[in-house]
């Protein structure tokens, strides 16, 4: 128990510094080097929860995808972040009252709530006892079954968003040569090839 | 010493917050703003998770793979339409988006 109150410690720290650290970095390029890091320490509050599955998920997705993207995009636009940051300082004393604000609201809500009386009896799929079913065979066993239609509409959501990404950066460019099979296949030896009389002495 | 679900739902929060600051804060920064909303949706899996995982209901654990997937597509939308603003204006300062208006 000492164990694991000690992990929960250490990788919300991490997790929430790191955070705190994507939003106030003055190199974007740093911003997404320390989100890859809060997503990695979140990843470990999620195995310590014991949702292993969504874990992995975690930084597969986020680690492996999102973050790379981010990257990809940061350091392919030549921007000028200093100019983007003018303001910076003019925006936090406000910002940082209405963080404060909505951080007193919110912890008071975590600290204030209990659980209705009515909330044991509405489980809707109850997670299996560990030892006879695995937390990756208990999410597939819900999510093939009851929320198959999900399954594929985040499926959907997913081709949406790559079919999007696609339209959106395709450029056409003019003048640039391609390969047009129907022209290739169409052509015959009269027009491939011309005979021309050289005289001897002259080039053409 | 035992870490209970107020623990999670704290920490939940405290990013939930940190996302809505970096929003606040860095509001001419496309990318940071971006980035503050994949922190806003990790909090919303963090609590997702948590109560899943201490209720006893696998049924939060498919909503945050939902929540998950959704936040990977809203990314790629997100910096696909970046980098189309970028090559139009060679700048991504928000406060010049409503030159783009026809």
């Amino acid at each position: 128990m000492f164990v694991q109150a000690l992990f929960f410690y250490l990788f919300a720290a991490i997790c929430v510094a790191s955070a705190f650290m994507v939003i106030s970095a003055r190199n974007p390029v740093h911003s997404v080097l320390y989100l890859i890091l809060a997503f990695v320490n979140a990843a470990g509050l999620f195995v310590l929860m014991g949702a292993e599955f969504l874990a992995m998920m975690l930084i597969v997705v986020y680690v492996g995808a999102v973050a790379v993207l981010f990257l990809f995009v940061v350091m392919m636009l030549d921007v000028d972040f200093a100019e983007l940051r003018q303001g910076f300082l003019q925006y936090l004393p406000v910002g940082v009252l209405v963080g404060c604000i909505f951080l007193a609201e919110l912890l008071m809500v975590v600290g204030a709530w209990t659980f209705g009386p009515g909330v044991p009896r509405a489980i809707t799929a109850p997670i299996p006892p560990l030892a006879s079913v695995s937390n990756t065979e208990a999410l597939g066993l819900v999510l093939y079954t009851r929320y198959v239609y999900y399954f594929q509409a985040a499926g959907v959501v997913l081709l949406v968003a790559m079919i999007g990404a696609i339209v959106l950066t395709l450029r056409h460019k003019t003048g640039v040569k391609r390969q047009n099979i129907a022209d290739q296949v169409a052509r015959n030896r009269d027009s491939a090839i011309e005979v021309r009389k050289v005289r001897s002495g002259q080039g053409l | 010493m035992t870490i209970g679900l107020g623990h999670y739902l704290a920490v939940g929060a405290i990013l939930f917050t940190i996302g809505i600051f970096g929003i606040y804060l860095n509001r001419k920064n496309v990318i940071i703003i971006l980035m503050s909303i994949e922190l806003i949706l990790l909090a919303v899996n963090v609590n997702l998770v948590a109560f899943s995982t201490h209720l006893g209901d696998i049924v939060g654990q498919v909503f945050a793979l939902l929540v998950l997937t959704v936040a990977a597509a809203e990314a790629a939308i997100g910096l696909a339409i970046l980098v189309v603003y970028f090559r139009n204006r060679g700048s991504i300062a928000v406060d010049d988006i409503n030159l783009m208006k026809g």
